[in-house]
């Protein structure tokens, strides 16, 4: 396990080359790519037991499956910062025959991605079947699977979580990165979720509640509840409450950075807020 | 003219039953999931041999196929199953994202294609679907004509790796291919030689093509008969060839014209030897309630409809 100076200090880049990707080819998805930065810092650097030399099958090592795949900033930050492929990569996210496309995919052959997402809801389906198959395998290594809560409004989610809740599939640990807001607006304006936690349990899940999703040790403490459910005849979810835009002020507290980059100023302002710590690429 | 002896008719869906128990014995990383029609897409026989790589899904034809593009991930070969409309229409947008473009080796196994389900109408009769499935690249497309055929495909598709439409149906039907016979994906087959015009057949309306082209002998015609049990990869050179050497085409398929078999012939043809072509298939419509015979005649699916087709496309030449 890093020190947690040596977490924040990765976390404090990620937002870096996330800022900086999304700048570069005015486009993509920084806030909530910022609000999971803490989530993929830790699942990557310290909870995933997985190799960086990547095969798909992933036998015998853990695996992740983003499922709200306009996040990809983040992903592709942490993927390359974990060495999974150049940091220099990060320079194509968006371009003409990058493997980095707007939205994460197999198709291109990045390490680290197992399936294409953008289109949502469909991800837990999948992270679902992969972890079906490890139990026929025999491999006892996890699956974990990230979803936007706006996300949640996709019926086929509530297909997969009904499944998994009544089979009991015990290596799955998926997050819900509850930030309450999507494009157009609070989710409790566009389609109210309610009581997720609820609603999880009341389809068989055993849920583990994270007030700080964007405070590192909440999130180890989260993640090492979760694996010591796992097993358990339940499939476990984290309801990961986090802040939107997090670590540049001006993106906190709002959907309007859902999907928009900053400019010239807005950017300045954004890394000097989070100074260099491992090298930009 | 070659003869074909109908070993007795059976449902296409048999077939794929019989080709599913057969690689649940031969190949433990073959898995099956089912939406709520384990009887309807003869799956009980895998299902009662192993019940460990069987799931029942529900009626949940979308987690069924993300679930399908998931167990893939640690090398097992997942057949889903349901019905045509419920595998490709309903579940689109999932087989475009989770299985096309993530190119991830599933096996979407349709059953109830086409009008020839019958009595249940036009909510389960899709005559889309093979427009769908063939437009996503990389997706190969199956419609197999009869039980020996259906159950060689099921075997071959396995064998194969990549993302794979096979499309079947509920009628009995008759039963002419060689048990025995190899399914080879992408290679059309030749079923009888002929010089004045190319009937082009796939699924059910292959066996009406031979009926059509017994009729057409006696009247003095030589008809050229195709059985494309792959409509993609299609066998671009057996399509020009046999064009070639008639100079017209008649396209037979269950399925809207739109979209469908004819048009990949006629794209062919357009491309490498502009020919004339008639086309046996729905014409832009949905289909209605009552027996296969009595649809199959009303919307001109049969061998007398082929006949006028092709005497049609002789015209032409």
């Amino acid at each position: 396990m890093s020190s947690t100076q040596q977490l924040n200090d990765f976390v404090t880049q990620v937002r870096r080359d996330i800022l900086r990707q999304v700048h570069a080819v005015n486009s993509g998805h920084p806030g909530g790519s910022l609000g999971c930065a803490e989530f993929f810092s830790v699942l990557y650097q310290e909870v995933m037991k997985a190799s960086t030399d990547f095969d798909m099958d992933g036998k015998e090592e853990d695996l992740f499956f983003l499922s709200n795949g306009h996040i990809s900033p983040v992903y592709y930050s942490v993927l390359a910062r974990s060495g999974y492929f150049p940091v220099e990569e990060l320079n194509t996210f968006r371009k003409i025959n990058t493997r980095l496309q707007g939205h994460p995919t197999t198709h291109e052959g990045l390490p680290g991605i197992r399936i294409a997402s953008g289109s949502l809801g469909q991800g837990m389906s999948v992270a679902l079947g992969a972890a079906l198959t490890k139990k026929l395998n025999g491999d006892e290594h996890l699956v974990y699977s990230l979803h936007g809560d706006g996300e949640l409004q996709e019926g086929q989610n509530w297909e997969a979580i009904m499944y998994a809740g009544s089979h009991g599939v015990d290596n799955l640990i998926a997050t819900v990165d509850y930030n309450k807001k999507q494009i157009d607006g609070a989710t409790d304006d566009v389609l109210p979720l309610g009581d997720l936690r609820k609603k999880f349990e009341a389809f068989d899940w055993d849920v583990v509640e994270v007030e700080k999703g964007n405070d590192i040790d909440q999130l180890r403490n989260a993640f090492k509840e979760a694996k010591s459910k796992v097993g358990n005849k339940k499939p476990v979810l984290i309801l990961m409450h986090t802040e939107m835009g997090n670590g540049v002020d001006f993106m906190m507290n709002t959907h309007a950075w859902h999907g928009k980059a900053p400019n010239d100023e807005q950017l300045e302002s954004a890394l000097a807020q989070n100074p260099e710590t491992l090298g930009d690429y | 003219m070659k003869t074909y002896e109908n070993t007795g008719n059976k449902d296409t869906r048999s077939g794929f039953g019989a080709g599913l128990t057969e690689l649940g014995k031969n190949n433990p990383d073959v898995v099956a999931l089912c939406a709520d029609l384990t009887g309807s897409l003869k799956m009980d026989e895998f299902k009662a041999n192993h019940p460990d790589r069987f799931f029942q899904v529900g009626i949940a034809e979308a987690n069924m196929i993300g679930l399908a593009a998931g167990m893939t991930i640690g090398g097992k070969i997942p057949f889903t199953g349901t019905f045509a409309n419920f595998s490709t229409g309903r579940v689109y947008d999932q087989i475009r994202q989770s299985v096309a473009y993530s190119g991830k080796n599933v096996k979407i196994c349709a059953s109830h294609a086409g009008i020839t389900l019958g009595e249940d109408g036009a909510t389960h009769q899709i005559l889309e679907d093979l427009g769908l499935m063939k437009m996503l690249p990389g997706m190969t497309v199956i419609n197999t004509c009869d039980f020996n055929q259906t159950k060689a495909a099921t075997l071959a598709v396995a064998a194969y790796n990549g993302p794979v439409y096979l499309r079947f149906g509920r009628p009995k039907v008759a039963n002419f291919t060689p048990e025995n016979q190899t399914f080879e994906i992408g290679k059309a087959l030749h079923l009888q030689d002929g010089t004045d015009v190319s009937i082009i057949a796939t699924g059910h309306l292959v066996w009406e093509a031979l009926e059509a082209a017994k009729t057409l002998h006696e009247k003095g015609i030589s008809a050229e008969v195709i059985n494309i049990h792959t409509i993609k990869p299609l066998d671009e050179e057996a399509i020009i060839n046999s064009a070639k050497k008639t100079g017209c085409v008649v396209t037979a398929e269950e399925h809207n014209f739109l979209g469908g078999l004819g048009e990949s012939v006629a794209r062919t043809l357009a491309q490498h030897h502009p020919t004339p072509q008639e086309f046996v298939a729905t014409q832009d419509t949905f289909g209605e309630s009552g027996t296969p015979a009595q649809l199959m005649e009303k919307y001109g699916l049969n061998a007398k409809s082929i006949v006028e087709k092709a005497e049609k496309a002789i015209s032409r030449k």
